[in-house]
């Protein structure tokens, strides 16, 4: 190379940051206020949902346009919900931010609600899955699920496809727990089908021994066993009692939302998982040009070990609607410009097209079915069914508060 | 097999199971309880650890699962020799509430140091081929690793029996929880005795940590989420009685079986009932010796 052409080539180099960032004089940093769990017995959660966000921030900094984005984060801790408001509060008044995101756990969601529309902040909730926590502010839009995008079309696929005619439910009890139970109820029983046993498993804080639930379900005999546990290690503790019990041997088919087979608990849950079928929205086994994008890029970050599942897909997409709302408001954020640039935002998210509802300020997106397979040794998501772009269901036939 | 019957078969079995679980990881909590009356709420830390080193074990050096176990009871006995030196022997003069601030102290601690180690997920094993699916014996068939665990917990109970009512050690042991001055002045080293007491305990709430994982799952809050029940096994069974704590454990464990299986609904209700009652009754416990204070 000659003298001249690396001296020309050094300069270019070193004017490269004002060629890609022309409008470097008026770029403007908004404030986010992140509220999620980052201490506690679900911490690991918290993190995915942060570590998505972050990825998508370093990877994609041309979606902001030109302008920056300041992540403030609160740790909400316990799911009670009074930490998480104390943090908004504190994240509007003294901090300033812009816009609210994170929410993991529904009651810290509904508890933050308030404080949203009545400081005029946005709240991007990206995973809370209550179905009717939008209705509770004009400035929450959702990018993640609600119980009822995965329970309903279980419901009425567990009556029609795996024909099932009775059908026993085991949920954690608590709120979303509920939830998910009453949409499978209400999907499953559209098919005909019958809820032979309705079993609350305790609490979501301790996983408990499943066992004398689960013997009682097995002396039950239902085609179809639907578990609602929440996302972390209840979920192995039901598979592997599922197994210890042979229920599959029983004829007892284990079903569920695919919390149940959470990407980063599924190597822990042994051959007995294999045959199970769950409705979901997102595995890291999507062979889509977009997730394996995507978990190149996540393995490349934290290490080939780590595995994104469906809660860090909400903090990608989170942020994908963040960039989007800073963007077409040319990084002067205002609550009402933020809500309008979200209305109707689609995105070829990790999971696939989503948008979000104009009406509902809630997601649409595809809703697939799962089946545990072994592939290559280790246990993997095999995709066997569709459902197209699908509106939250409570919402759409106006079932209990989802109707207000 | 008429369907009450098989049902009354199988809430005693998983209860057993359950209730030896339970019996393995209290035992040591309250021996230590009655010998020093040290209320050491750290006890649950020293299970969690426990299940922490048999993952190490199993997934990083592939050590099989039996052998495990026992590595497991001599690392966490022999890792509590120095703490209990070091952070319990000088508060056992302190007040109650000292103790419970630094025992709960070590908690968080523990949670903490886990967590930045291992990460806050949930790890998991996978149990070796006979331990997995079921066992025929005869009448009915049952879970093969809720059968070990059983009979783990009824050999723990043989060997602590046997260690002691028969052997000295155990005698000074029995001797100390009756009367520790006493016991002290015709020359037992009563020191020496609760370190040997303080590591068996902890070690056998290692072996309880470790065969939780399969049953319930282990994550670094485990020190915490599960010691009220432990606490609640011990104040049934009578601060520093084995057969107490043995008789606590079967009578919590089927009836919290069997709760949850005829009246799911009610949760957590029943182990609480019979908490509430039995202490009414006996307010020392099943077998605690009385307190004359």
């Amino acid at each position: 190379m000659k003298l001249k052409t690396k001296i020309l080539l050094g300069v270019t180099a070193a004017l490269m940051p004002f060629a890609l960032n022309p409008a470097s004089s008026d770029a403007a940093e908004v404030k986010v206020g992140v509220v999620l769990t980052y201490s506690g017995g679900a911490a690991h959660l918290g993190k995915q949902i942060d570590q998505g966000m972050q990825l998508y921030m370093d990877s994609h900094p041309e979606a902001f346009g030109g302008h920056t984005v300041k992540l403030i984060k609160r740790d909400s801790k316990r799911p009670g919900g009074d930490i998480a408001k104390n943090a908004v509060q504190e994240l509007i008044t003294r901090e300033g931010v812009k816009i609210l995101a994170g929410f993991m756990f529904s009651p810290n969601a509904m508890a933050s609600a308030p404080l949203a529309t009545q400081g005029k902040v946005p709240m991007i909730i990206m995973n809370a899955g209550t179905a009717w926590i939008p209705s509770l502010s004009p400035y929450i839009a959702r990018v993640s699920f609600t119980m009822w995008h995965s329970g309903y079309p279980l419901g009425k696929y567990a009556g029609t496809e795996l024909g099932c005619k009775t059908a026993a439910a085991g949920y954690t009890d608590y709120p979303p727990g509920k939830d998910s139970r009453n949409a499978f109820k209400t999907g499953f029983e559209t098919t005909g089908g019958s809820l032979i046993e309705d079993i609350p498993m305790g609490g979501p804080r301790e996983v408990p021994d499943f066992t004398p639930f689960f013997q009682r379900v097995k002396n039950a005999k239902p085609d179809c066993f639907f578990v609602f546990v929440p996302a972390g290690n209840h979920a192995t503790a039901v598979v592997k009692t599922y197994e210890a019990l042979a229920m599959a041997d029983a004829g007892i088919r284990l079903i569920g939302p695919g919390d149940i087979t959470q990407d980063t608990e599924l190597q822990g849950m042994g051959k007995g998982a294999i045959g199970m079928i769950t409705m979901h929205h997102y595995a890291a086994d999507y062979d889509t040009p977009q997730n394996k994008k995507f978990v190149a890029a996540w393995k490349k970050a934290y290490g080939a070990d780590s595995t994104p599942d469906f809660m860090a897909v909400g903090g990608w997409d989170g942020m994908a609607a963040i960039a989007h709302a800073v963007k077409t408001q040319n990084g002067n954020v205002s609550a009402d410009g933020t809500m309008a640039a979200l209305s109707g935002w689609s995105f070829a998210s990790p999971r696939g097209q989503i948008s979000i509802d104009a009406d509902t300020r809630d997601i649409v997106m595809d809703v697939n079915v799962h089946k545990v397979v072994q592939r290559n040794g280790r246990l993997a998501i095999e995709v066997i069914g569709t459902v197209p772009q699908v509106k939250d269901p409570c919402k759409e036939l106006k079932i209990g508060k989802c109707g207000k | 097999m008429p369907q009450f019957l098989e049902a009354a078969i199988s809430i005693i079995f998983d209860g057993l199971a359950y209730a030896m679980l339970l019996f393995v990881i209290s035992v040591g909590l309250s021996i230590t309880m009655g010998l020093m009356g040290f209320v050491n709420l750290a006890h649950g830390a020293f299970a969690m650890a426990g299940g922490y080193v048999t993952v190490s074990l199993m997934n990083g050096l592939g050590v099989p699962f039996l052998p495990s176990l026992g590595l497991t009871f001599v690392s966490i006995a022999l890792i509590s020799i120095p703490l209990e030196r070091l952070v319990y022997a000088p508060l056992y003069k302190a007040t109650d509430l000292d103790q419970v601030l630094l025992s709960i102290g070590l908690v968080f601690m523990a949670i903490g140091a886990v967590t930045f180690v291992y990460g806050p997920s949930p790890p998991s094993v996978q149990m070796p081929e006979f331990l997995k699916g079921q066992i025929d014996l005869g009448f009915k068939v049952f879970p093969s690793y809720r059968f070990f665990v059983i009979l783990v917990g009824f050999l723990m109970i043989f060997l602590l029996w046997f260690g002691f009512e028969r052997t000295i050690i155990g005698a000074k042991i029995r001797a100390a929880v009756d009367n520790r001055s006493m016991a002290q002045s015709i020359g037992i080293n009563v020191d020496r005795l609760f370190i040997l007491t303080f590591a068996m305990g902890s070690g056998l709430a290692g072996i309880g940590g470790g065969m939780a994982i399969e049953i319930v799952g282990l994550s670094p809050t485990f020190a915490i989420n599960y010691l009220v029940l432990f606490l609640i096994v011990v104040v049934v069974g009578g601060l520093g009685s084995l057969r107490g704590a043995f008789l606590a454990a079967i009578v919590l464990g089927i009836v919290d079986t069997a709760g949850k299986y005829i009246w799911p609904e009610g949760g957590a209700f029943f182990i609480y009932v019979v908490t509430i009652a039995v202490l009414l009754v006996r307010p020392d416990g099943f077998f605690g010796k009385e307190h004359v204070q």
